[in-house]
């Protein structure tokens, strides 16, 4: 299959970009400055990233259209306001997790961002549920940017007045250039930023827009040291199939009038594992010294048994340190607990450490 | 010292008398991208031509560093695994990685000179 081009592309490479295939596109690693000048200036100034290749689902209906997503989201999206996004998960009936998502409440309807590799599957698994009474579309004809660290909201209201008014998780339309935007206040940084929707045909010129006030081109090798820095989960890292919200230590994102009576897909597994509690949860977890524990590496107990595995593990620009995730069993997963990390056939001492590593920034709102 | 050598696993190693130094290359550096974690082998252990001898670790990924020729690890350079952003900074200089005092100087024979390794990276990294 040909790789994809997101509408950014011609901008990456004239920006020397390195290149990798994610999800089928061909998407920027990291630009000349590299990793971990890119990461802190997302930190100190103004990150730009070409999520392009996310999927933006708009679900148009009627009242009905809240009634039926909420037998397959874990929301009360009865009550969730115009312009409110919540953050939730597409689960069987196990509560394995098919992919996570951030689902905004708009005009006739809903926005849901998907995963780039999961949004195909998406599409079908809602559109057999949902079946053909409401009118979906993954619209390939928008291309989605993100704007992420502290100097973001001035940049992005210089270009596009008002968006300084968003609180976090919510989001609207605005219009700029003769077009309509979606904007929403959130991110995936731990920093202050926006989302921005923008069609294919004007990406390109708002990036420049965007870099001429100073913002910088972001490549996904940054993207994913700032988000696991922030303790966020990397879908197909943290979360798959057999993994569920609950054992995932997401159980925040369920929202609470719909654990009493359950109605959504997987609810039956997630009340039991709430009340009987999950064999293995997400941990945050700091190496000792310097060491880097990547994928995969398996975690010990001090007696030579096997607790867990670490999902993401990289260096922290800003932590200036080694960090990772993992799933580690129930009794080993109290913060301040030693394990062992079994790296090029050695052990070597860990501590299972709160999340985030780093503070967020986020500016307070309404959720 | 001799004239600088290359090998395809792009260290490289000078020879004076018959202590070796090694490091990894300029071009491994930037394909590597910025490295954080460097480990190397012990003191006093023997290390065999093109078997592993230790180990760099970019943002991104894991890389083993092979010896070019074998020999008894004579010195290591601490000062790349307590700040391992110098072998981005000066890979071909400060940042060596390790010394060795090498059993057959014929083996140096098989690797590249600059001229020859220059062309090699330029026509495996395109």
């Amino acid at each position: 299959m040909e790789i994809k081009k997101t509408s950014l592309n011609k901008l990456h490479q004239s920006n020397n970009a390195k290149f990798v295939e994610f999800a089928g596109y061909e998407m920027p690693i990291q630009y000349s400055k590299g990793i971990i000048e890119e990461h802190k200036f997302t930190r100190s100034n103004s990150g730009i990233f070409d999520v392009s290749h996310m999927g933006q689902l708009f679900i148009y209906g009627d009242e009905s259209l809240s009634k039926e997503l909420e037998k397959i989201f874990p929301l009360d999206l009865k009550n969730l306001k115009q312009n409110c996004s919540k953050y939730s998960f597409l689960m069987n009936e196990d509560a394995g997790i098919y992919d996570d998502l951030i689902i905004t409440k708009i005009d006739e309807g809903y926005l849901i961002i998907l995963n780039a590799a999961c949004k195909d599957k998406d599409f079908d698994i809602l559109f057999n549920l949902l079946g053909s009474k409401f009118k979906m579309n993954l619209d390939n004809n928008r291309s989605l940017i993100a704007i992420q660290g502290p100097k973001s909201v001035e940049i992005l209201n210089s270009i596009i007045n008002g968006v300084d008014q968003l609180n976090f998780m919510t989001g609207n339309w605005f219009d700029s250039d003769n077009q309509k935007l979606f904007v929403t206040r959130s991110g995936y940084t731990g920093e202050d930023g926006f989302e921005i929707s923008i069609s294919n045909d004007k990406a390109e010129k708002f990036v420049e827009n965007l870099i001429e006030k100073g913002a910088q081109l972001i490549g996904l090798g940054a993207r994913d040291t700032l988000r696991l820095e922030a303790g966020l989960c990397l879908y197909g890292h943290e979360l798959d199939i057999n993994k569920t919200p609950v054992e995932a230590n997401l159980k925040w994102a369920i929202s609470k009038s719909r654990l009493s009576n359950g109605g959504f897909i997987g609810s039956k597994k997630i009340m039991n594992q709430i009340q009987d509690g999950a064999s293995q949860i997400r941990v945050g977890i700091k190496p000792e010294g310097r060491l880097i524990a990547r994928e995969k590496t398996k975690i010990f107990n001090d007696a030579d048994k096997q607790i867990g595995e670490i999902t993401s593990g990289t260096f922290g620009p800003s932590v200036n340190g080694p960090i990772a995730m993992g799933y580690v069993d129930k009794e080993f997963s109290k913060v301040d607990t030693k394990i062992l990390l079994e790296v090029r056939g050695k052990k070597h001492p860990a501590n299972i450490c709160a999340l985030p590593f780093y503070k967020k920034n986020y500016v307070k709102g309404v959720n | 010292m001799s004239e600088v050598k290359f090998s395809k696993e792009h260290e490289w190693i000078t020879l004076e008398g018959d202590v070796a130094t090694i490091g990894i290359t300029k071009h491994a550096t930037e394909m590597l991208g910025d490295i954080v974690f460097a480990e190397l082998p012990e003191k006093g252990s023997n290390v065999e031509k093109d078997g592993t001898a230790g180990v760099v670790e970019s943002t991104k990924a894991a890389s083993d560093v092979y010896t070019p020729v074998s020999g008894e690890v004579v010195d290591t350079n601490q000062s790349i695994v307590d700040d391992p952003a110098k072998i981005n900074e000066d890979p071909e200089g400060g940042a060596w990685f390790f010394k060795l005092k090498i059993k057959d100087t014929s083996e140096l024979d098989t690797l590249m000179n600059k001229e020859e390794y220059d062309k090699f990276a330029k026509e495996t990294s395109s």
